[in-house]
């Protein structure tokens, strides 16, 4: 029976090796002096973009009120249940504010479900990814955590306003 | 010299090579870790001390602290018997490997070597091969099939090379003239390197040198993605230390024995015309040979770094129908040239 010719064979210069390992070789030591990918963490952080979904916040107007009118709907679409809202009365335009707003971060799966349906554009996420905390308690973030100013949120409202 | 002053210098300088042959393995370690990063474009281990100096130390207190599991399928006896042989082969080997030229101490001649022997390439040869009985034992003493393939295939890959390896050495020492390996370094002053004189010795030597420390294109005796680890899948603790400080330090060996047979030892060529004191002669004598050796052990992990592994038929294709008449070939070329250049 008489071998067919492969398409593979291999010519007699790649059957002795030595070229061919100088040449991985040499591809190996271009690559050594080439900038790195890794980024040193600690010291130097990992910048997200707006379409990052991080750490889920409430957005605090510049005059110190939040937006939110404690609807509930962030705690009725939210599939893992980390989203707890008690309403109140005030005396301002808004009449309705959350006297309590509690979310779990152990439970939080970021899908951004409490995002898309804020009808008051109030909670969205931040580019926040450093959550750590030393007990369960620590994990479930109060007002206090979860209010930041609008400045600060202004890349992803804008993404949102964009891309929703 | 009586006795006694032979047995002081003896044991300072087992003492000198033992903890440089010691801090080398560590630090070969970490270059391995560092320069495996750099070729994939990572950094590697850097955090522990300045750019990870410390590395190697955190890893042994790590690998001290560990649990030592001997499985219950094991032959106990022989299962701690061959991480001591593995280690013992790894660092007596080293003994007869100049590192430098005769220095005088206090009014002695002491030679550079802890061991000035007449066949010393034999006992390296010798106890090279003893290392496959620490492998073999590791094996089959697990009580692991994994390790068992594993201890087979390194016994059959380090019987295959080891004649490639030992008809590549005769090439040397046809034209040393002896198996002392001082007189082997000594024949190779000036340009006349048995790398350049005998090309084809020297690759088929450095390709056996790889075959034999399991060194990665032909690392099959712990090919991870068949054998888990190989023989040391059921190592832990100190007795993984110590297969694989035994691995770094066979390939300290391999490098030395390579520098001493093929690339000169520790001459730099034409050192002598220059004229300088002994002391400075000395000193960049031992420095050559290091740098020497710095260099074949890189070049060690580069490799590592950039070939995939060979298949088994293909190493043992390599090993008999490729690299073993190679080596007869070599051995003709270099009778040859001694009839006609009388070199």
């Amino acid at each position: 029976m008489a071998v067919k010719k492969r398409y593979k064979d291999l010519t007699l210069l790649q059957r002795i090796y030595i070229p061919e390992i100088v040449k991985g070789l040499s591809l190996t030591m271009k690559n050594m002096f080439k900038p790195k990918f890794t980024m040193r963490y600690p010291e130097e952080k990992f910048i997200p973009p707006a379409s990052y979904r991080g750490r889920p916040v409430l957005v605090q107007e510049t005059n110190g009120e939040e937006r939110c009118v404690a609807c509930g709907l962030c705690a009725r679409v939210c599939p893992a249940l980390a989203i707890e809202v008690q309403a109140g009365e005030t005396e301002r335009e808004k009449e309705r504010y959350p006297e309590k707003f509690e979310i779990n971060m152990l439970r939080c799966i970021f899908c951004g479900l409490c995002e898309e349906v804020c009808p008051e554009e109030a909670i969205v996420m931040s580019k926040d990814y450093e959550l750590a905390f030393s007990s369960r308690g620590d994990a479930i973030y109060g007002k206090d955590k979860l209010l930041t100013p609008v400045i600060q949120l202004q890349d992803r409202i804008e993404f949102l306003r964009s891309y929703k | 010299m009586t006795i006694w002053e032979i047995l002081i210098f003896s044991i300072v300088k087992i003492l000198i090579v033992v903890t440089v042959m010691l801090l080398t393995v560590s630090y070969l370690v970490y270059f391995e870790r560092r320069i495996s990063a750099w070729a994939q474009n990572r950094l590697g281990p850097n955090r522990v001390g300045w750019e990870g100096v410390l590395q190697p130390f955190a890893d042994v207190l790590k690998l001290l602290l560990k649990e030592d599991i001997v499985p219950e399928q094991s032959n106990k006896a022989i299962h701690s018997l061959a991480p001591i042989i593995a280690l013992f082969v790894a660092f007596t080997t080293y003994a007869v490997i100049p590192f430098g030229p005769d220095v005088m101490i206090f009014g002695f001649r002491v030679p550079l070597v802890v061991a000035d022997i007449n066949m010393g390439i034999l006992y390296v040869l010798a106890l090279t091969s003893l290392g496959v009985y620490a492998i073999t034992f590791a094996g089959w003493s697990s009580g692991s099939k994994y390790s068992l393939l594993g201890g087979i295939r390194s016994s059959a890959q380090m019987i295959s090379y080891e004649i490639s390896m030992g008809f590549s050495v005769a090439g040397v020492l046809l034209v040393a003239e002896s198996l002392r390996p001082e007189a082997i370094v000594q024949s190779q002053a000036g340009w006349m390197w048995n790398a350049i004189i005998q090309p084809v010795g020297f690759i088929t030597f450095v390709v056996s040198a790889f075959a034999e420390t399991n060194r990665l294109p032909f690392d099959l005796p712990e090919a991870e993605p068949e054998l888990v680890g190989g023989y040391h899948t059921e190592y832990s603790s100190m007795k993984f230390a110590g297969f694989f400080l035994a691995e770094y330090a066979n390939m300290i060996i391999a490098s030395a024995m390579i520098v001493t047979l093929y690339l000169g030892g520790w001459h730099f060529p034409y050192l002598e015309s220059f004229g300088l004191s002994p002391t400075l002669y000395v000193i960049i004598s031992v420095l050559t040979f290091m740098a020497k050796v710095a260099a074949l052990l890189f070049f060690f992990i580069w490799v590592r770094w950039s070939l995939p592994r060979f298949r088994y038929d293909q190493l043992m294709n390599l090993g008999w129908k490729v690299m073993f008449p190679l080596s007869l070939l070599n051995l003709v070329w270099v009778a040859a040239l001694i009839m006609i250049f009388k070199l």
